[in-house]
């Protein structure tokens, strides 16, 4: 298309909102020995924890930033001038009725109505670094599931909680891994008990609304043998002149036979760095599988990847990412496999709009002596304007005979032809645009649950609102 | 085709350094050549002491065996003796009928059929390095090396710079098409040897050429160190077709830096055959700078043993309605390695650009290993770009179909290789390369 970007403008002020700050515990900006005790004194860390993210901290400072391969404007982070920790000095809530009036004012900006809420088998909501918002439908509870923050989950359930922390991502896998296990607070612990199928997707929202403020929730989610489970997490946050700093670790244990789905729809203000590290593993039978959808932020570096461990574990990623003026989505995935008849499956779709640039970053990596593997991999992309940009890095190893790789890749723009033809059926072109868009991602749209899909299509009409003229 | 016995016996002097002494202590202003280029090379010296040694947190070198990069052993220079330099006549083998014939050993020219004196009067240049140098100093300073070594190896492209001491310079004015193939092989002779093979290939508008470059060694064990840079210019509407048929000493380092420049109209097709080596890196650079410009890169390598095969290429749009096209194929045996990091870049304002990149393995072994990083860089719309890569293993129902007709279990597996490769082979569309480059794969499975 030869329109300039007029074409799909999307609005960024929408959910352009703050409302004052009252945080009761802050650990001032930068980052020291003494930030870390802070923390960990006003979260009452046991010892190990504290242990934990000093090594964190160690390893955080003594890791390069990944420029090498990644982008240069990582150099742009302050990490002086961010506060690492303030929590606003409440207690996890169990209703609603108890919920801060202007946290509520929030959610009601973001569209996600009081009712909608009660379909949904638990909501958990993170306001700053503290969950200010948790509840678990009795249902759920009653089953045994475990739906909790994540320093709840610590301190009340150890034996399950330790036994898996960190062991699928290490301290020192990335610089920023490192970072999140030296602050991390927030994010969810769910622990799914031998064959409970969990029917009802477990939701989590978080905002962050401070400005230099980084958020480092930290999720761990377990499925037991044959359990299966959704979790869903939306992000958006206001605007703020500064860059602020996202960066969580997500931990997946999909036990054998147990399913675990985690759907990301990720809209951060665009002046936010979202660097974030997801990884499941997957033992003999299981599944694990990341939906994940990045609207927002001003560069997201994101891999979501899975470990298939044991016979016939399967992986997927599916990936939607969409990148407008000055924002760098760099997302991707990655699947090792460690076990035979494994088979995993990425399916990634791109949106560059204007000066957007939008990456994909790949890694399957098939050792040797394994039989019957199995990995499909297809990007595509789409390209809105002449000044957009889109990249495709994979990186595919395959040892040995007896596995099957393949991976496509194509990139286009929206077919003068199309806009053309609807045009000649009255749509206006902005309506072309959009439809030519939407239909683009349906395909994967249409693999989400019910209620994000509508959400998320929702979303996407809010983006390409007031889009071509 | 003449046999020009003056040219060489010069040739042979001016290269003439008979005491071997170490890569690693630099160019020597000894030779014959002009003061500016010793001071080129001087320069360039300073540059590969310069730059850092690659390792493979370099994402250009990620997968690479960057330990076989010493390079203290190798040395430079050493005579050849009547007996080695006969066998290497008589083993320079290639295609029946060629338009001229160059052979280097040891990076001394020590056989040159020339052209006819018909492509002579309209222009044609097929000289020796040293000579162009003097002879045609304008048009050879103007191309030589004027191509930045970006995929990597900056550091192996001033280290050949620094040490080149022969190789081919050919000029196809415009309108001339030359019918039969140029032939050139370079040999590695003796123990611990290194040659530096040069050509730089210009043609003008519409002018038509194909050249074949042969790398070989004597001695099929003896350690050797090959560091090669090819520039081809294709000018306007011109069409150049390239083959590389490498095919080094089982013990032999080996890096190849290869720049295409593809000018309006222009067509540009290269081949780029792997056979032999230890470890033998390949990078291929192709430039489409002018509107209608076409691009083919074709590669295949056949890695059996410890071999590994390091392929990196760029297909870089920087003018709209551009075409390029790539098809990489690997067949690995035994512990062998490939890796393939190709990218595909469509710079600002080349729209209509139509590019495709394929990489396909096919793995024979379960210690065999291949490393596929297939790269799109879309800096335009209005481009088709796709690319695609696989790995996977001999079709078993291919495999029982050639069985039930009584084909035993090698034979057959031969024959699915053989296929898979032709695939490659028969893009050239020139009947005699193509049968003598099978002709070289079938003698790597003969002999393991």
């Amino acid at each position: 298309m030869k329109t300039e970007t007029s074409a799909v403008n999307i609005n960024r002020n929408i959910g352009d909102f703050f409302y004052p700050e009252a945080h009761v515990r802050d650990a001032g900006a930068g980052l020291s020995e003494k930030t870390i005790q802070y923390i960990s004194d006003v979260k009452e860390d046991p010892d190990w924890v504290r242990e934990f993210r000093l090594r964190g901290l160690k390893t955080f400072l003594e890791k390069p930033l990944p420029t090498h391969w990644a982008s240069k404007d990582l150099e742009a982070i302050d990490f002086d001038k961010i506060r690492y920790y303030l929590a606003p000095g409440t207690a996890a809530k169990r209703s609603w009725d108890e919920v801060p009036e202007d946290i509520k004012r929030t959610f009601e900006r973001l569209g996600i109505p009081e009712q909608e809420r009660k379909f949904l088998a638990g909501v958990e909501a993170q306001f700053d670094s503290e969950a200010v918002y948790s509840n678990i439908k009795k249902a759920v509870g009653e089953q045994g599931v475990i739906f909790v923050g994540s320093t709840e989950g610590l301190k009340n359930h150890p034996e399950i909680f330790r036994k898996w922390f960190s062991k699928v991502i290490p301290v020192g896998d990335n610089k920023f891994s490192a970072l999140n296990s030296a602050v991390f607070s927030g994010g969810s612990f769910i622990y799914v008990p031998p064959g409970v199928k969990v029917k009802h997707p477990l939701q989590a929202y978080f905002r962050i609304n401070a400005e230099n403020f980084g958020q480092f929730e930290r999720t761990l989610i377990i499925a037991d043998e044959g359990s299966e489970v959704t979790y869903m997490e939306g992000c958006t946050a206001p605007k703020f002149n500064t860059p602020t700093l996202h960066s969580a670790v997500v931990e997946l244990v999909a036990l054998k036979g147990a399913k675990i789905q985690y759907i990301t729809v990720q809209n951060w203000a665009s002046n936010v760095f979202n660097l974030v590290t997801k990884r499941g593993l997957a033992q003999e039978n299981a599944e694990v599988k990341w939906i994940d959808c990045n609207i927002g932020s001003r560069l997201t570096m994101k891999y979501p990847s899975v470990i298939m461990k044991g016979r016939k574990a399967r992986g997927e990623v599916l990936s939607i990412a969409l990148a407008n003026d000055g924002q760098h989505q760099d997302t991707g995935a990655k699947m090792i496999h460690a076990a035979d008849e494994t088979t995993s499956n990425i399916i990634s779709k791109s949106i560059s709009i204007g000066k957007g640039r939008a990456t994909y970053r790949g890694l399957v990596h098939v050792p040797k002596h394994l039989k019957n593997c199995k990995n499909n991999t297809e990007c595509d992309a789409l390209l809105i304007n002449a000044t957009s940009r889109t990249d495709t890095y994979p990186a595919i190893t395959v040892r040995g005979t007896g596995n099957a790789v393949q991976h496509e890749a194509s990139v286009s723009q929206v077919s003068a032809e199309q806009i053309f033809y609807m045009q000649q059926r009255g749509l206006t072109e902005a309506q072309a645009m959009s439809l030519s868009v939407n239909g683009f991602v349906n395909d994967l749209v249409r693999q989400f649950p019910m209620e994000y899909s509508v959400e998320l299509k929702r979303l996407i009409e809010l983006e390409m609102e007031g889009s071509v003229g | 085709m003449r046999h020009d016995s003056i040219v060489l016996d010069e040739a042979i002097e001016s290269g003439s350094t008979n005491v071997p002494r170490a890569i690693l202590s630099g160019p020597t202003r000894s030779g014959n050549f002009p003061d500016w280029f010793h001071d080129q090379q001087a320069a360039a010296w300073k540059q590969f002491q310069a730059l850092p040694n690659p390792t493979r947190k370099d994402q250009a070198w990620r997968f690479s065996n960057v330990g076989v990069l010493d390079l203290a052993p190798f040395k430079l220079g050493g005579a050849l003796p009547d007996k080695e330099r006969n066998a290497i006549l008589e083993q320079s083998r290639g295609l029946d009928q060629v338009a001229a014939r160059l052979i280097f050993a040891g990076d001394q020219l020590i056989e040159r059929d020339v052209v006819s004196d018909q492509l002579k009067k309209r222009g044609v240049i097929f000289q020796p390095l040293e000579r162009a140098i003097v002879e045609h100093r304008e048009l050879f300073r103007k191309h030589f090396m004027s191509q930045p070594a970006i995929l990597g190896s900056a550091k192996f492209a001033a280290l050949h710079q620094a040490l080149v001491s022969s190789g081919t310079f050919l000029y196809v004015p415009r309108g001339v098409e030359i019918e039969l193939p140029i032939e050139i092989f370079h040999w590695l002779h003796g123990e611990n040897a290194s040659v530096f093979p040069h050509l730089l290939l210009v043609t003008d508008e519409l002018a038509k050429v194909t050249v074949i470059e042969s790398f070989r060694s004597l001695d099929q064990q003896a350690p050797g160190f090959a560091c090669g840079v090819n520039d081809l210019i294709t000018g306007p509407g011109a069409k150049v077709t390239y083959i590389c048929a490498q095919d080094w000493g089982s013990n032999v380092v080996a890096l190849q830096m290869n720049t295409t420049i593809v000018d309006h109209d222009a067509s540009a097709m290269s081949l780029n055959l792997h056979l032999g080596g230890k470890y033998s890196r390949f990078e291929s650079l192709s430039r489409l700078i002018g509107e209608g410009g076409r691009s083919d890169l074709l590669a295949i390598s056949v890695a059996n043993g410890a071999q590994e095969f390091d392929a990196r290429t760029l297909q870089d749009h920087v003018s709209p309605h551009t075409a390029s096209d790539l098809l990489y194929k690997n067949a690995l045996d035994a512990r062998a390695r490939t890796t393939f990091g190709g990218l595909i870049r469509v710079e600002p304002h080349a729209h209509f650009t139509d590019a495709y990149q394929k990489v396909r393995n096919l793995l024979l072994s379960d210690d065999s290993e291949a490393n596929s990083m297939p790269g799109l860089e879309i800096l335009a719309d209005n481009v088709r770009c796709t690319h695609g890569a696989t790995s996977g293993q001999i079709d078993k129902d291919e495999l029982f179909y050639l069985r039930a007709r009584g084909i035993p279990i090698p034979v057959a597996q031969r024959l699915i290789v053989s296929g898979f490769l032709n695939e490659v082979i028969q893009r050239l569309d020139h009947e005699a390369i193509a049968d003598h480059l099978r002709r070289l794969v079938d003698d790597k499975f003969a002999n393991g």
